[in-house]
Parts: structure tokens; C-alpha cells; sequence
């Protein structure tokens, strides 16, 4: 059981590490910098010889494999530099904006659960009929909905057209609605599909036969006996998901107009803020690292198949 | 035993039936419409009564099984016919209202006790559940019950095995544990549905003895569903034949063995190897004799086979010293249970792995050290029939594409002469020429087989290796692969490596056995020696296990075959 946590542990760090050097190549590799770009406006009316000193200052002429052995040391130490647009510490900016970001995917990721299992739900209910097929082809149309769209439709039909939620200066939660529906949705619908489809397979096993057997009712069977069987699959496909809710957020702050690290971004790919790029993509694969190392570890504790089987190698 | 239902007629009260069937049927909604799978069946379980529902597959044996339990799959259909338990009519009941009879009144003891319980649920728990689910205890007092139950049937540390999870058990005590659900609110019935086919033998007999012993204990009628005419011979009171959804005869297990009516209970019983010592096509200790001194096409020596991670790990011995010889156009048969590594020693001498210690030389081709071209030289000598018809294979190929593709792997074939070497091996398994064009799935599981069989045969090999070929068939399909086998050896000189569970088989068809257990070999030699006299007590129990002892003409038909060798 140590050694697998030590190597999951270990593997994280791996992408991790991998994720810093892949993007800071990329970006080192861009043509231009944000030196340039901010300081060559004509309006700060700079010229050649001072945009090189300040290019020195910033320690943007120094070598690739310096600026990496700087940079890697410095985020370990917590200290992810300074955004040239906005002149202020990284590590500022995302203490600003990550809670924001957080509150907005983790509020999402948990509509999104909801989501999936109230359809898994309703489609196992008794004597649904035609329903159940309308019912399960739900998450086949959420997954073809683009995010951005979506967003915008949410907004015309229950801002504009319906007027429930306020658009302009809504309440800290209430402007929270819309976005959370518009990430959700999309992510709930492969969640609701590999649900559905567990459900359908768990249910053929022999031994929900033996349990109907025994006098137990299908809903007791579908509670007690399908269920956790058919929820395992879905947790590994969680962790993957909570990827593209980070992807959904960056989208979804931008069309609503939220504060985050998803607008962050935006603005710093406009600006070629290094800083803030190479802080915004450690930060996100740190926190995609963390989900999965998370699902990895609780997998054992719910599968006591699995715990055997580390218990043997331990 | 209990008294026999002839027993019973004597009397003057016949008592009523704890199970009565009454022109059951029951259909199946596929792409093709609505197929009715059993046509209008009766019959009746008195109680304290076995009644074995026997047919091969196809025959509605399970699906009459499932109909009385009211679990007939999604797309069956129970037609029209009158299910009476304890003379209450259930056939038309809600699924709502047979939840209060599943489990107390009637119970089921399932197929495969493998996939039969929850592995997430601690065994513990699933016992106590059906406690639970009547009412009839909870908490800490269910918990306590289950353990009871577990020790009831038979299992060790039933404290420690409640808090165990399913797949720390292995298939036998798993078995125990759905048979302690099954009898946990002493139904009046328990329906067990093919209750050893998934297990080894030996464990095989200990599961029937422990039903038949609970049974007698609190006087409950079983209904075996059995495939084996051997099992249902040793444990039926009475015996009932299905073929396709008909029932062909009925009646006192004797009377149906000793006499038997119709045609195909004749052939049932003719095919059932486990009822037959047949005469050997050639009596097989003259032909071990006759083949050539020294011309052993296979020699295993001092075979040793590790598995394990490396490192400090020490890892598991899976072969442990085995040798053995082959001598050219014999069957050879590795039997043990499973384990006893049989499949291991196959995959050694196919050389799919490397021996860690020891000689494999297979006609004449040194396989300890082999390089590249002796394998290839290996593949055509040397070719393999899986157990499974189904499985093995590619469904998405036309016939002639699987059997012709091993002719690919090897020099150039123009392709006229390729169909021409195709369809003269698919003659040559008995099977017609217009199947070449068809796909696996359109043919039957012994077509199929024979399709495997043509496969292997197409690069004219010398040696087959057959790996449980026939236990997935039904007994009368199973007897036509056997034949086929024999005919096959007998006109082109082929040498069988015969890998079997089931001894009966094992010993109709094979001239030398070699009995594996535990990654050793406890006994070989020519089969009648090894099956008449055995030296092992491990061979003997395995022999003792062989069901089929109870048939009244086994002891007569053994004992005519003993003179005959004399």
C-alpha cells in the first residue's frame, strides 16, 4: 500500500514537472515577449537601447536553460514573479482571482454529479415507457452543446427573455446560476452516459439475479447492489472531466463577464504575460494532478478488490 | 436417500406437490420476432424430492428455472401455463408480490458462483441480507445469524469469512456461501441451477453432498438443473429430459437410465461420457505398445516454471519437476484441477514461455534455448484448439478467412491453391463447403469448434494441442468432436496434447494421462492402468469425484470392460 502511494505520488510530481517544462519551452519559443510588447507602445515613447535595458532588468536576454533554472527554483519557493501588464506580484493576482475560480468549478462539478445521477435516477425509475429512451439520450445531446453557446443561450432566454436572473450587478450567488448551468452541463453528460451504461451492465451480473433471489425488491437491488459497482467506473472518468471543466471555466468567465483565473488567462494570452501563462498552467495541472492522485488513492478504499492486490505487493 | 416418489405412489395419500408446472411456456422477443423456447411443459416436485431438469443447451432447462422464480431476462416472456407453489397458483404474480416468496419460499442456488455475489459487499453482509429483507432479523442478530449459516455449511472461520470479501474465497466456499443464502429461511424449494458446472470436480462432489445433506435436513424439495447426465444420475430421484422446450420423458432416475423410451434419451445417455466406459477405438495400451520404441514426438524433462516479479519477490512455482513423453499418433492427457498447472505446462511445450529449468523437445526441435527459425519451424509442427468456440473466433472474419490465415504467416501460397487447401481441410473436420462464406456467428457451438479445428489443421501439424476443446459442448455434440478427433488421428497420424478437467472424457479418448497437481506430477501412465489402479490417493479422489457412480449400469458396464482388457 506505501509503495503505491509513493509511485502515484511520485507520477504526480512526474506531470507535474513535465507540464512546467513543456509550457515553458512553448512559451520561450513564441516569438516576441511581453517586454516588448508593453514597452515598445509608441505612447511610452521608448527606444531601442532602453526597451534592451529593460529587457535586461526583467531578465529576459539571459539564457533559455538560466531563465528555466531560475524560473523552476523560484516556483518551488512559492514565488511565481511578477506580470509585466499589471506590474504586480503572480502570486497576487491568483490569490485575487483563484477563489473565484474555485467556488465557480467546484460549485459546476458538483451540479454535474447532481446532474448525472438524477438522470441515472429517473431513467431507472419503474413504468417509464417512451420516457426512459428521451431520458437516456439526454447526456448524448449535453455533450454536443458548445460551451460558449450554451452560455449565451442560457443568458438570452433566462436573463433577457424570461428575466429570472439578473444579468447586470447580480447577487454574488445569483450570478453564479447561469455560469455553473453552462460548465455543468456539458461535463454531466459523459458522467450520466458511462452511469447509465454501468447501471444497464451491473444489472445483468449474476449476482443482482441472486439478489432478486433472495426477495429483494429492484429498487433495494439498484440501491444496495448496483450502485457502488456502477459509480467506480465513473470516478476515474471524474478526474478526467475536472480537466475540461478548467477549459469550460476560461470560456465560461469570459462570456459571463466573471472575474477568475479563466479571464486571467485571457488577458495574459493577449498580453504574452509569460509570468502569469507559466503560473495559470502549473496551477491548473497542479490541481489536475491533485483530482487524479485523489481518485488513485481512494479507488483502493472503495474497491476492496484492489486493496488485496496492494495489500499483496505492500 | 429419501423415499423414492415410487415409494410414495404405494401409498395411500399422495401429498401435495410443493412444486406444480402445467403447460408452461415461455418465449423470447429477439430481432427476428417472438420464439417460443419451451412449449407447453408439466411436471411436479413433491417434497423432499430431487427432480433434475436435464437437456443440453437450447433445451429451456433454464429458462424454466428462471420462469419459476418469476427472472426470466428482459426480453422473455412467460406465455401461458400454471406455476403452482404450495398449490398457490404465482405465474400471473406482480414481480412486487414474488419478492415476498423469493428467498423464503423458494430459493435459488445459481450457476457461477464466480460473478453470484456482490464484490463490494462483504459475504457477511449478503447472507445476513436476506434476513434483513424478510424481516426476519437485523443488526447485530442478522450479522450473528449469517455466521451461523456460514459455519452451517461447512466453511472454516465463518467469523473471519463474513468479514471477507467474494474474492477472497475461492469458487467452492464461494458456492457454500450462496448455498448458506439459499437455505437461510428454510424454503420449501431451492432451485439449483446448474450448481457445479463452474467448478473443479472434487469441490464438484462436496457441493452436491453438502445440497443433498441440507436437504434431507430440513426436508426440502431441490430442483437440480443440470447439462450432466452423471450428476443428475448420482443425485435425482427422478429425472425429467428436455429437448428444445419439449420434455422427451419423465420419470424414476432407474427407470429412465435402465430403460429409457424415447430415441433421444437413448442418444443422452449413449454420448454421456461420464455414463459410458466405452470400448477404445483401438484398445489403447496395445497401440502405446505398438508405436515405435523411443519415437516419443514430445519429451518434457524436469520441467520447472516460475512466475514472479523478480527481486526479492520469490515469486510462485507454477511447474515443479515435470516430465513427461508423448510417443508419436497417441493422446496424451494432462488432467488436475484448476491450478494444478496444465495450461502453464501447454503454454512450455507451444513454447509461448520460457522454461526457467528444464528440457521441452518436441520432435526433435530443442525449445529450452530456442532460436528464431526453430520457432517458426515449431508453429507448423505445433497448433492449438481453444476451449472456448465462442471466443477464439474473429467474428468480423468469413470462415474461409480464419482458416485460411495461418497459410499467410508462412512461404507464399498462390491464392487458387490456398482455397483449395481451405476447403479440403473444412471437408476434412465434416463440415459443408457453404459455410466457408459465412461468419462465426451463423454457425453452432460444435460447428464452430470444428471451424478451430480446421484452422489448426490447415498447416498440417503434427501435434494438436487441445485445451478443453470439448468441455464447452453439449454431450451429444461433444461425442461428434471426439469422434471427429479420433478419425482425424487415425488418418493422418496426429499426436494429441489433450488438457481436460473432466476425467470421463479424458479417459475415452486418451491413451496416457498424466495427473497434475500442484505444479507436480503425482501419476502417469497408460489411462485404463492410471483410471483402474490408481497409485495416488490424489488420482483416487479425483476418480471418486467422477459423477455417474450411481448408474445402475455403470458397475456392470465397468466391470465388462475390465474383463474385456483382461
Amino acid at each position: 500500500m506505501a509503495r503505491y502511494i509513493f509511485s502515484r505520488v511520485g507520477q504526480a510530481l512526474l506531470v507535474l514537472w513535465a507540464a512546467f517544462t513543456i509550457s515553458f519551452v512553448l512559451l520561450q519559443a513564441m516569438p516576441g515577449d511581453a517586454v516588448l510588447i508593453k514597452f515598445q507602445n509608441p505612447e511610452y515613447g521608448l527606444n531601442a537601447v532602453q526597451i534592451a535595458e529593460i529587457r535586461a532588468a526583467y531578465d529576459a536576454d539571459g539564457s533559455v536553460v538560466l531563465q528555466y533554472v531560475h524560473t523552476i527554483g523560484n516556483f518551488l519557493t512559492g514565488d511565481f514573479g511578477y506580470s509585466l501588464q499589471a506590474g504586480v506580484a503572480v502570486s497576487a493576482q491568483l490569490a485575487a482571482n483563484l477563489p473565484s475560480t474555485i467556488r465557480l468549478a467546484g460549485l459546476a462539478f458538483a451540479a454535474a454529479a447532481l446532474l448525472a445521477v438524477i438522470i441515472a435516477v429517473l431513467s431507472n425509475l419503474p413504468g417509464l415507457g417512451r420516457l426512459r429512451s428521451f431520458i437516456q439520450s439526454l447526456p448524448s445531446l449535453f455533450v454536443s452543446i458548445p460551451t460558449f453557446w450554451l452560455g449565451i443561450m442560457l443568458i438570452q432566454i433566462f436573463s433577457f427573455r424570461l428575466r429570472l436572473v439578473p444579468v447586470i450587478n447580480p447577487g454574488e450567488w445569483e450570478g453564479l446560476i447561469l455560469p455553473v448551468l453552462t460548465i455543468a452541463l456539458p461535463v454531466s453528460a459523459p458522467m450520466a452516459q458511462i452511469l447509465l451504461r454501468n447501471i444497464d451492465e451491473v444489472l445483468t451480473r449474476p449476482f443482482v439475479s441472486v439478489a432478486r433471489a433472495k426477495g429483494a425488491s429492484h429498487t433495494f437491488v439498484l440501491w444496495r447492489h448496483v450502485a457502488k459497482n456502477a459509480l467506480l467506473p465513473v470516478l476515474t472518468v471524474a478526474g478526467v472531466l475536472f480537466g475540461e471543466l478548467l477549459a469550460g471555466a476560461v470560456i465560461t468567465e469570459t462570456v459571463f463577464g466573471l472575474n477568475g483565473i479563466g479571464s486571467l488567462a485571457e488577458q495574459a494570452v493577449n498580453f504574452q504575460d509569460v509570468a502569469v501563462l507559466q503560473a495559470i498552467v502549473v496551477i491548473s495541472a497542479a490541481a489536475f494532478v491533485t483530482i487524479n492522485l485523489a481518485v488513485d488513492l481512494l479507488y483502493p478504499v472503495l474497491d476492496p478488490r484492489l486493496k488485496a492486490k496492494l495489500g499483496g505487493v505492500a | 436417500m429419501t423415499v423414492s416418489l415410487g415409494g410414495r405412489l404405494e401409498g395411500s395419500v399422495l401429498p401435495s406437490p410443493v412444486l406444480d408446472i402445467s403447460g408452461l411456456r415461455i418465449s423470447y422477443l429477439d430481432q427476428n420476432g417472438p420464439r417460443t423456447a419451451v412449449h407447453g411443459i408439466d411436471f411436479s416436485v413433491f417434497p423432499g424430492e430431487v427432480v433434475a431438469l436435464v437437456g443440453e443447451s437450447g433445451s429451456g432447462k433454464s429458462s424454466t428455472a428462471q420462469a419459476i422464480i418469476g427472472l426470466l431476462p428482459e426480453n422473455g416472456r412467460l406465455e401461458s401455463g400454471n406455476i403452482r407453489l404450495n398449490r398457490l397458483e404465482i405465474a400471473g404474480w406482480s414481480q412486487k408480490r414474488l419478492d415476498g416468496i423469493r428467498g423464503s419460499v423458494i430459493s435459488l442456488v445459481p450457476q457461477d458462483p464466480g460473478n453470484s455475489l456482490n464484490p463490494v459487499r462483504t459475504i457477511g453482509k449478503q447472507v445476513a441480507e436476506i434476513l434483513v429483507i424478510h424481516g426476519k432479523a437485523s443488526g447485530a442478530a442478522a450479522d450473528a445469524r449469517a455466521i451461523e449459516l456460514l459455519e452451517r455449511v461447512g466453511l472454516n472461520q465463518p467469523a473471519l469469512r463474513a468479514k471477507q470479501y467474494p474474492h477472497e474465497l475461492s469458487g467452492g466456499m464461494k458456492q457454500r456461501v450462496l448455498i448458506a443464502i439459499a437455505i437461510a429461511l428454510k424454503p420449501s424449494l431451492i432451485i439449483a441451477d446448474e450448481p457445479t458446472s463452474a467448478l473443479d470436480v472434487t469441490v464438484q462432489k462436496h457441493i452436491l453432498d453438502l445440497i443433498d445433506e441440507l436437504r434431507r435436513e430440513f426436508g426440502t424439495a431441490v430442483l437440480l438443473v443440470t447439462h450432466d447426465l452423471g450428476v443428475a444420475a448420482d443425485r435425482a430421484d427422478r429425472l425429467i429430459v428436455l429437448k428444445q422446450g419439449r420434455i422427451q420423458e419423465q420419470g424414476p432416475t432407474t427407470n429412465i437410465l435402465t430403460n429409457p423410451q424415447s430415441a433421444y434419451t437413448h442418444r443422452l445417455l449413449a454420448d454421456a461420457p461420464s455414463l459410458n466406459v466405452r470400448q477404445r477405438r483401438v484398445a489403447a495400451v496395445a497401440k502405446a505398445e505398438h508405436g515405435k520404441a523411443g519415437d516419443d514426438i514430445i519429451v518434457v524433462e524436469g520441467l520447472v516454471q516460475d512466475f514472479g516479479r523478480g527481486g526479492k519477490d520469490k515469486g510462485l512455482r507454477a511447474l515443479d519437476n515435470v516430465s513427461f513423453r508423448v510417443r508419436r499418433g497417441t493422446t496424451h492427457a494432462l488432467v488436475g484441477e484448476s491450478g494444478s498447472g496444465k495450461t502453464t505446462t501447454i503454454r512450455s511445450v507451444a513454447a509461448f514461455q520460457k522454461p526457467t529449468a528444464g528440457k521441452v523437445i518436441v520432435d526433435g526441435l530443442d525449445l529450452s534455448a530456442p532460436p528464431r527459425e526453430t520457432l517458426r519451424l515449431l508453429r507448423k509442427k505445433i497448433q492449438l484448439v481453444y476451449q472456448n468456440p465462442f471466443g477464439s473466433l474473429d467474428p468480423r472474419q468469413t470462415i474461409a478467412g480464419i482458416v485460411e490465415e495461418p497459410l499467410l504467416n508462412f512461404e507464399p501460397i498462390a491464392r487458387a491453391k490456398r482455397a483449395e487447401i481451405v476447403a479440403s481441410t473444412i471437408e476434412k473436420v465434416g463440415l459443408p463447403l457453404d459455410v466457408l462464406q459465412r461468419r462465426p456467428h451463423a454457425l453452432s457451438g460444435g460447428q464452430r469448434q470444428r471451424v478451430a479445428i480446421a484452422r489448426a489443421l490447415v498447416l498440417n501439424p503434427q501435434i494438436l494441442i487441445l485445451d478443453e476443446a470439448v468441455s464447452a459442448l453439449d454431450v451429444t455434440v461433444q461425442a461428434q468432436i471426439l469422434s471427429l478427433l479420433d478419425t482425424l488421428q487415425r488418418d493422418l497420424g496426429l499426436t494429441y496434447l489433450f488438457v481436460s478437467h473432466d476425467l470421463a472424457v479424458v479417459r475415452q479418448i486418451s491413451d496416457t494421462v498424466s495427473v497434475l497437481n500442484g505444479g507436480k506430477i503425482v501419476e502417469s501412465g497408460v489411462v485404463e492402468d492410471v483410471f483402474e489402479h490408481p497409485q495416488s490417493a490424489y488420482t483416487r479422489e479425483l476418480i471418486d469425484a467422477i459423477p455417474g457412480k450411481k448408474h445402475p449400469l455403470h458397475a456392470s458396464r465397468s466391470t465388462l470392460t475390465n474383463s474385456g482388457n483382461i
